[in-house]
């Protein structure tokens, strides 16, 4: 029996447009050999989430460079969890000061990756972390 | 050029005694690697000659600096006159904020101001809606309503300084709430001075800041240009801009060609829907571009991009007015250039980059910050990065000379293959129907994340090198201190925005958006009525709702 496939969401919470980290990621993603969801920019935290559950990701990454992540990454783990899905891994990317690091990890963040993270990094550690559901 | 027979068989001659030459030693000592290329990878060569420049005609080609094609710069005197506009981009929290970062800039030197906007404001929002939450102040400045905006220009000499807004979706409403305020001081509409961006063309191509479909957009456009050729002769109505269009990955033909094909499909669509001589107004679109860090790749797409303008204006659209064929444009350092990593590398960066700028005859300049990869730029971050372009002014003496590096072999050529380049893509694009109808089938779109992902390819291969991210890393980081927006903020705002929501006249509020609705609907020019509407202090979102509701909401279809 052949294992499933890692999929895997890419997202773009909130209002920010900087999508070119984000878009870069997907592509590499789909090389990588993961199925690929990318939604496009301006997603509230509820379309995420709901997108999330109903496309069966194992994963979700989150991108945010506007600085509302403090806001909106929570909230997508929170409505995750709320519908029962805590078993998505959420991890975030974007230009994100050390100091929220603790504040994303105690929210349920799995992962962050900033500025000069390689994709081979980014992948190398969904490979390591993410177990496809059967 | 024109050489003389014997010139170019002497340079020939020469040449290829150079070629065996380097074959030799190459043998010995081979090159540090096989393909040398510009940062958008476009193939240079070891050496340039006479040879790659023969075909050029003085007249036709180069000419002199305020004559077509306007290679050399469209003022006859260069720098001497003035210099560039210092004008830098700022914009954080509330307006009052604002206010003070722009009085501190224009104190040390600055000459012209330049509004961010919030992204809640930037998407025509208010700091109330759901959709706002977090984000309020965060990039740039949040405006609600006209009160906002009077305390942003508080003490700004509105007669004299010119006030450029990047705005895209809402532009009509910011300028409006600009025109309001104008008046409210007693300046009349024909003296004020500034640029809105309104080029909504490139926010579905790459910024992404998005409200209606592209059609619609357009028409909005169309109605500032309209209204401000009839009483804002001195606002320039659309900046026509690569800047996102680069930051988005593009290579830099593309940034130029892309930039370039939007420029004509507004001038198409006003000539078409308003039914303006081209004379009427090509003089108040201006463009912006972006500087990388590649030096001369940036030199000659500024100056490939003057000729190319001139051309399409004098050809394509027939404009007789030779200040109609004039490209004027604002130029930014690339924020996509700088890094996190080592952060007081980006002064250096920034520095070459404006330096490109100024060489490639810029207007106008905009530097960016050394922490601006990471966060709004502190007070000392900017004031180095406004002295940064103080000192290329008045102390390199690069400005002594216009267009000093024409006629080298090297910059004629390359800004020949950047203009061979960027027609190709602009023809494909009239072939296809138009900019409008190559973004809806996600044509550029797909081009720049062709783009962007092979440079990401090539900087994780080596190929590309960013100093501190692929090479000569530091094990220690420099930390740098960080601006942070305080989420009071957010709170101080709503509380304001529900002071004014209070206090305003409700049957107003509702009579100018109604009228508004009516004149969108009928197709009437929406600008007078969206100057009535902000003077009754109707809120950026109640505006932008009246769009939405009429013209239809646009979602990022998510090409990747």
């Amino acid at each position: 029996m052949t294992q499933r496939k890692i999929r895997v969401m890419v997202a773009k919470p909130g209002l920010d447009g900087h999508d070119r980290g984000a878009k870069v990621l997907a592509r590499c993603f789909r090389e990588a050999g993961f199925e690929v969801i990318y939604t496009g920019c301006h997603q509230s935290p509820e379309q995420i989430a709901a997108a999330a559950i109903q496309e069966d990701v194992d994963l979700v990454g989150l991108s945010c460079l506007s600085g509302a992540h403090r806001h909106l990454f929570p909230k997508v783990v929170e409505l995750l969890r709320e519908q029962g899905a805590d078993d998505v891994i959420v991890i975030g990317g974007g230009v994100i000061p050390d100091d929220d690091f603790k504040m994303l990890y105690d929210a349920g963040l799995k992962a962050i990756f900033t500025p000069g993270a390689s994709l081979a990094t980014i992948v190398e550690w969904v490979r390591n972390h993410v177990v496809p559901r059967s | 050029m024109y050489f003389a027979e014997e010139l170019l068989d002497h340079s020939r001659e020469l040449t290829k005694k150079w070629e065996d030459e380097v074959r030799k030693i190459v043998s010995t000592v081979p090159d540090q690697k096989s393909r040398w290329s510009t940062v958008s990878d476009l193939e240079i060569k070891r050496l340039y000659t006479p040879e790659d420049i023969k075909d050029m005609d003085f007249t036709r080609d180069v000419g002199v600096p305020g004559e077509f094609p306007f290679l050399r710069g469209n003022q006859v005197t260069g720098y001497r006159g003035r210099h560039w506009t210092f004008r830098m981009f700022s914009g954080m929290g509330t307006a009052r904020d604002t206010n003070r970062r722009w009085r501190l800039l224009l104190r040390e030197g600055q000459t012209g101001l330049s509004t961010a906007f919030d992204f809640p404001t930037l998407m025509g929002y208010d700091s109330d809606s759901p959709r706002a939450r977090g984000e309020c102040g965060k990039c740039g400045v949040a405006i609600d309503t006209l009160e906002d905006f009077l305390a942003l220009m508080d003490g700004i000499p509105m007669e004299q300084a010119t006030t450029s807004m990047t705005i895209n979706p809402p532009a009509t409403v910011l300028w409006a709430m600009y025109c309001a305020a104008a008046e409210l001081r007693g300046v009349p509409l024909s003296k004020i001075g500034g640029t809105i961006q309104n080029d909504m063309l490139k926010e579905f191509i790459a910024q992404k800041t998005l409200m209606c479909p592209p059609e619609p957009s357009v028409k909005l456009i169309s109605d500032t240009v309209e209204f401000g050729a009839k009483y804002v002769p001195r606002w320039n109505t659309i900046s026509i801009s690569g800047y996102h269009i680069r930051e988005a990955g593009s290579t830099a033909v593309q940034e130029l060609a892309f930039t370039l094909r939007n420029g004509i499909e507004y001038v198409e669509d006003v000539i078409r829907r308003k039914g303006l001589d081209v004379d009427d107004f090509a003089q108040r679109l201006s463009f912006f571009f972006n500087s990388h860090i590649d030096f001369f790749e940036e030199i000659c797409k500024m100056r490939a991009a003057r000729r190319m303008w001139a051309r399409i204006m004098r050809d394509r659209f027939k404009a007789r007015n030779p200040r109609s064929w004039w490209m004027r444009f604002h130029t930014q350092t690339a924020g996509c250039s700088l890094t996190a990593q080592q952060p007081y590398n980006n002064v250096v960066r920034t520095a070459i980059e404006a330096l490109a700028a100024v060489l490639g005859g810029t207007q106008s300049l905009h530097t960016n910050s050394l922490d601006e990869v990471l966060c709004l730029p502190s007070e000392q971050a900017v004031e180095i990065a406004l002295r940064t372009q103080q000192i290329i002014a008045e102390e390199t003496g690069v400005a002594n000379t216009i267009d000093p590096l024409a006629g080298s072999y090297f910059v004629e050529t390359l800004t020949n293959e950047m203009e061979a380049a960027a027609w190709e893509y602009i023809h494909k694009i009239d072939d296809m129907g138009g900019m409008v109808v190559a973004i809806e089938k996600g044509f550029p779109q797909t081009e720049i994340a062709d783009a962007a992902y092979a440079f990401q390819r090539q900087l994780e291969a080596d190929e590309k090198i960013m100093v501190g991210v692929n090479k000569y890393k530091t094990a220690k980081d420099q930390v740098i201190p960080r601006v942070e927006i305080d989420d009071s903020v957010e709170m101080e705002q709503i509380e304001r925005l529900n002071a004014v929501r209070r206090k305003r006249g409700h049957q107003a509020v509702r009579r100018s958006l109604d009228d508004l609705r009516n004149a969108c609907k009928k197709g009437n020019n929406v600008m007078p009525y969206c100057v009535e509407a902000v003077k009754n202090l109707a809120t950026v979102q109640e505006i932008c709702d009246v769009y939405r509701e009429v013209y239809g909401e646009y979602h990022d279809p998510g090409y990747y």
